[in-house]
């Protein structure tokens, strides 16, 4: 049975280690910020590689991909960022962990938030970034607290600020709140919502935040734990990461198990290393007494359902290997697995739910939730996500009517797939597409002939 | 003198590099650039430009070519197909060098997506008018549906994609959505949340345009709301501009809500004439009463936009107490009088009086060709001629200082030396003191600019002509109605010398007639007239061949768009 493994969360939870910045300088904090800032130019492949570029380097070699929710190679998104253009490049730390079911950024902000700031630090070093933020959410009023109290810390330690440590850095971090909405943890809505401005997600094209981003300027934006990560990727190197979980997914996860388990929690482990199985029967403790598994949600509310019992077919990287047959606990928890098996590992939560579980219920409240958040500026999102609310509502209500169940799904189709300007309209859809095609039974169950 | 001919394509940017772009099949070659619609900064140009190139229809809502891009109605998704890449990153060409085209895996919304070189839009594909009729759906869930009492019924963009794509059965079976009805969003606007899409054209309009950032949405997703801040009216000085960009009702003019079924308006190109801008209008009318004006698009002069001062500018022309009688006294005596009485009396006067007894004083709301004409007599008869200033507040967007529409025209058939209105003095002190004994006055009331009872008794004869009744029409000796010009056919000349045609919309009342047709009787009694010259369109020609600035320039020349020439 894997283990977990402790990298970003080895210090938390850990007695006796406090969120201030004594208890992280006991532990070896900031000595990678030093190592990094000392970095000499050296030369490869006949070019001159400065101390940031190494850094962008081992990121890229590190494999990392993003934890926020779509997986994107970290040192690729870094790659996109030109410096040429004249305007400074920001770096903005998406703070918004708002997807249903998730709660590990939560657990870095408030139990290690020097940690986050040494990642963002080492972040900004590496793409000559001077100024950066953190876009915390609103319902995160202590983290905003804490993370505040670190910041001033490491400023008063000269670990922002100008000249950090003499290496002639400068960089200053600040936090901003938001307001209390899901879609400015979409990135193009949260620079809006920086700017001062309603949450709407940008168009792209043209507005890709690497190229025109906040205040038009050129903008990465990544998520607590990956900036995270990138520290530990420097203290290790790049290589020494990469060996780290499995292939093409690299370094640990913080996986968020909730719902019908005897433990729910958070969980790190190596990437693809332990299978949806391991994270729910030896992880979290399996299921309640009695009860039997009825469907898997594996990477926060958006992500399709997976039903007890389905199998996979889950085809090799390598297109001469024959495919591979998955029974559902079997699936490994990586990226790439839980994509080939047609649903996400998204931002890392898992919600699990018996046989107890009113399934119509259960979407209902989840399009509830997506009918709410929806921030209304594109037209197949704005009015379907309340369609189908209304419709699940009527049907967990005892109101249900015949037709509905292919109601819901006609109405589900026509929002993903590039109809809408962000990925809001998956996240809506995705939910009652898979749990209306896989429990086809319980929907139609619900419906009255009238 | 010089013609600019090409004042229509004002600022005709230099050649830019073209692109090949197939839309529907239909090969066009499309620049790589055009002008931001705000800016006027080059901006990569988009699928829906290249479309409309191609005379290919995309339906939109929030696309609006006059404001930046918002891409979010999602009305004109398309399916595409790019070049593809081969693995040098080159495009792929087949055997026969032609490029090989595939189709993207995802749609792209037309409005603001970059076209490429060979790029395919399938702007009528079975996938693209599906998505379109299901956008449409989402559209309609919530509308309230209630065109029959909707004013925008009959040039409704909802409307008519509803009859192109829409179902015949809804299958929306929840309660709607309900949002604030009848909202007094300002003066002039009302607001009908629930008719409105979201599109936010308003919203830019009021910020990117007028410069006033008024306008917002509040709440979130199906419930979201355009309102103003909490307390504060949407009240500026182009918002009706936000009535004509609404691809539905949910702005309403207050002026013109519930005053006639748009599909019953007769519509008259014609211009603004509050001020010198001359902005292009279209008059809707319904049996000879004015009902709105709206904005006519035009490039080198008000784009597609008017000020709200001069769209409801109209209402005078209707008025109870216009001049619709021809009054003629002589010798204290009223005579009975009808048009041709008129004119033979106007005639045997300016034959009888001596050259440079006479004043001329000419409104510059009248029309080049009227003005052409008075310049024609003033010439005969020795006149002293003199116009009169209309100064106001002006802004840097439409609204012009000179709230006469026509002082160029003035200035161009020289009835006017200097600053407009300097001569007026001079002319009043001739008139006390006996040397002008004949004055003529077009459209103008000289009895508030200091032409008092007891100079005006000084005179032999007073003709005036004019719209309304005033101080000085009740002292006319000759008094004949004239129209108002949405009543007659005639050209401006704006501010910048752009020369600008209008048609009547509704008739004049009474015996009123177009003064051109007056001034031309007249001269061709007392002096000579080209055999030729019968209505406007060769009286313009006449008038051009005699005006140096207009040098040969012909009516149908101008154009709807008018032509701008040197002053």
């Amino acid at each position: 049975m894997p283990k977990e493994r402790r990298l970003i969360l080895k210090n938390v939870d850990r007695p006796g280690y406090g969120n201030d910045l004594a208890a992280y300088m006991k532990e070896g904090g900031y000595s990678t910020l030093k190592k990094a800032l000392a970095l000499q130019p050296i030369e490869k492949d006949g070019n001159t590689l400065d101390g940031p570029a190494q850094i962008r380097e081992e990121v890229k070699k590190s494999g990392l991909r993003g934890r926020g929710g779509a997986g994107f190679p970290c040192g690729v998104k870094w790659s996109f960022i030109r410096h040429d253009g004249g305007k400074p490049v920001y770096l903005v730390c998406n703070a918004d962990e708002s997807e249903p079911g998730t709660f590990k950024d939560r657990q870095i902000i408030h139990k290690d938030p020097h940690q986050l700031i040494e990642g963002m630090i080492l972040s900004c070093y590496a793409n000559k970034v001077g100024l950066s933020y953190i876009y915390i959410r609103g319902e995160f009023p202590e983290g905003a607290k804490i993370l505040d109290r670190a910041l001033q810390e490491a400023r008063e330690n000269n670990f922002l600020g100008k000249n950090i440590l003499g290496s002639g850095y400068d960089l200053e971090i600040y936090v901003h709140r938001g307001a209390g909405a899901y879609i400015c943890g979409e990135e193009t809505g949260l620079l809006e919502s920086l700017e001062g401005k309603r949450p709407y997600p940008r168009i792209k094209p043209p507005y890709f935040p690497a190229a025109i981003g906040l205040y038009l300027s050129p903008t990465i934006v990544n998520n607590v734990e990956t900036l995270c990560h990138v520290k530990h990727v420097i203290e290790m190197g790049g290589e020494n990461y990469s060996k780290i979980g499995t292939p093409g997914n690299t370094g640990t996860r913080i996986v968020c198990i909730s719902g019908h388990v005897q433990r729910p929690g958070y969980y790190e482990v190596e990437v693809g290393k332990a299978t949806l199985g391991e994270l729910i029967n030896d992880f979290a403790g399996g299921l309640r007494e009695g009860r039997k598994l009825k469907a898997i949600i594996p990477g926060g509310s958006s992500a399709k359902v997976l039903k007890a019992g389905e199998k996979f077919s889950i085809k090799s990287k390598n297109p001469d290997d024959p495919p591979k047959e998955l029974e559902l606990l079997d699936i490994p928890y990586d990226f790439d697995t839980l994509m080939a098996a047609g649903t996400m590992s998204g931002s890392g939560a898992i919600i699990v739910m018996d046989d107890s579980t009113d399934i119509v219920e259960a979407l209902s409240n989840v399009s509830e939730f997506y009918a709410h958040e929806s921030c209304g500026q594109c037209t197949p999102c704005r009015e379907g996500s309340l369609w189908m609310s209304k419709i699940l509502t009527r049907m967990s209500h005892g109101k249900g009517m015949a037709g509905d169940t292919e109601q819901l799904k006609r109405v589900a189709d026509h929002i993903p797939g590039g109809r809408t300007i962000c990925a809001f309209g998956e996240a809506c859809s995705w939910p009652v597409q898979s749990f209306v095609s896989k429990f086809k039974d319980e929907f139609e169950a619900v419906e009255k002939s009238e | 003198m010089s013609k600019a001919a090409d004042a229509t394509k004002n600022g005709e940017a230099a050649q830019v590099e073209t692109v090949p772009v197939k839309v529907d099949g239909i090969l066009v070659n499309v620049p790589k650039t055009s002008p931001d619609p705000v800016t006027g900064k080059p901006i990569p140009t988009t699928m829906i430009q290249a479309c409309s190139m191609a005379k290919v229809d995309v339906p939109h809502y929030c696309y609006h070519p006059k404001l930046p891009v918002a891409g979010n109605c999602r009305m004109c998704l398309v399916e595409y197909g790019m070049q593809a890449m081969g693995p040098d990153r080159k495009p792929v060409v087949d055997d026969n060098g032609d490029p090989v085209v595939r189709k993207m895996p995802r749609p792209a919304i037309a409005c603001a997506t970059p076209i490429a070189p060979n790029m395919e839009i399938y702007a009528s594909s079975p996938g693209t008018i599906e998505m379109r009729k299901d956008v449409l759906e989402f559209l309609l869930i919530n509308h309230p549906l209630d065109c029959p009492i909707c004013d925008q019924a009959g040039e409704c963009k909802l409307q008519e994609y509803s009859v192109e794509h829409g179902g015949a059965n809804s299958l929306f079976r929840e309660q709607k959505v309900h949002k604030p009805k009848q909202v007094d969003l300002g003066p002039r606007i009302m607001l009908d949340d629930e008719r409105c899409i979201l599109c936010s054209r308003c919203i830019r309009f009021t910020r990117d345009i007028a410069g006033d950032d008024a306008l917002g949405f509040v709440n979130r997703g199906s419930y979201n709301t355009l309102t103003t801040y909490p307390g504060k009216s949407f009240d500026n000085n182009y918002t009706l501009n936000t009535v004509d960009i609404c691809p539905v009702g949910a702005l309403t003019s207050k002026d013109f809500r519930f005053q006639m079924r748009v599909w019953f308006l007769k519509e008259t190109k014609s211009l603004c004439a509050s001020c010198g801008t001359g902005c292009n209008i279209v008059v809707g009318s319904r049996e000879g009463s004015i009902k709105r004006f709206e904005p006519r698009e035009n490039d080198g002069v008000n784009s597609s936009w008017m000020c709200d001062e001069g769209r409801l500018n109209y209402k005078w022309v209707g008025r109870e107490d216009r001049l619709k009688d021809i009054v003629i006294y002589d010798n204290g005596e009223s005579l009975e009088a009808d048009w041709d009485k008129a004119v033979s009396h106007i005639s045997e006067i300016l034959r009888s009086v001596d050259k440079g007894s006479t004043a001329i004083i000419a409104s510059a709301r009248q029309t080049n060709e009227e003005l052409f004409l008075i310049s024609q007599i003033a010439n005969l008869l020795d006149s002293f001629t003199e116009s009169i200033p209309r100064i106001g507040e002006g802004d840097s967007l439409l609204v012009n200082t000179d709230k006469n529409p026509n002082t160029s025209g003035v200035k161009m058939m020289g009835l006017s030396s200097g600053e407009l209105g300097s001569n007026l003095n001079k002319i009043l002190e001739k008139v006390r003191s006996g040397e002008v004994k004949t004055l003529i006055s077009f459209g103008e009331d000289l009895t508030r600019h200091g032409f008092d009872d007891e100079a005006l008794e000084k005179l032999d004869h007073l003709i005036v002509s004019d719209i309304l009744p005033n101080g000085l029409t009740e002292k006319a000796d000759v008094l004949i109605p004239g129209c108002a010009h949405v009543e007659k056919k005639g050209t401006f000349t704006n501010v910048k010398g752009r020369i600008q045609r209008f048609y009547p919309a509704t008739p004049a009342p009474g015996a009123a007639k177009p003064e051109w047709e007056t001034l031309l009787a007249v001269l061709k009694q007392i002096g000579n007239v080209p055999e030729s010259v019968k209505g406007v369109e060769s009286l313009f020609q006449w008038m051009a061949q005699e005006t140096s600035e207009l040098e040969g320039l012909t009516w149908s020349e101008l154009g709807d768009q008018g032509v701008t020439v040197e002053l």
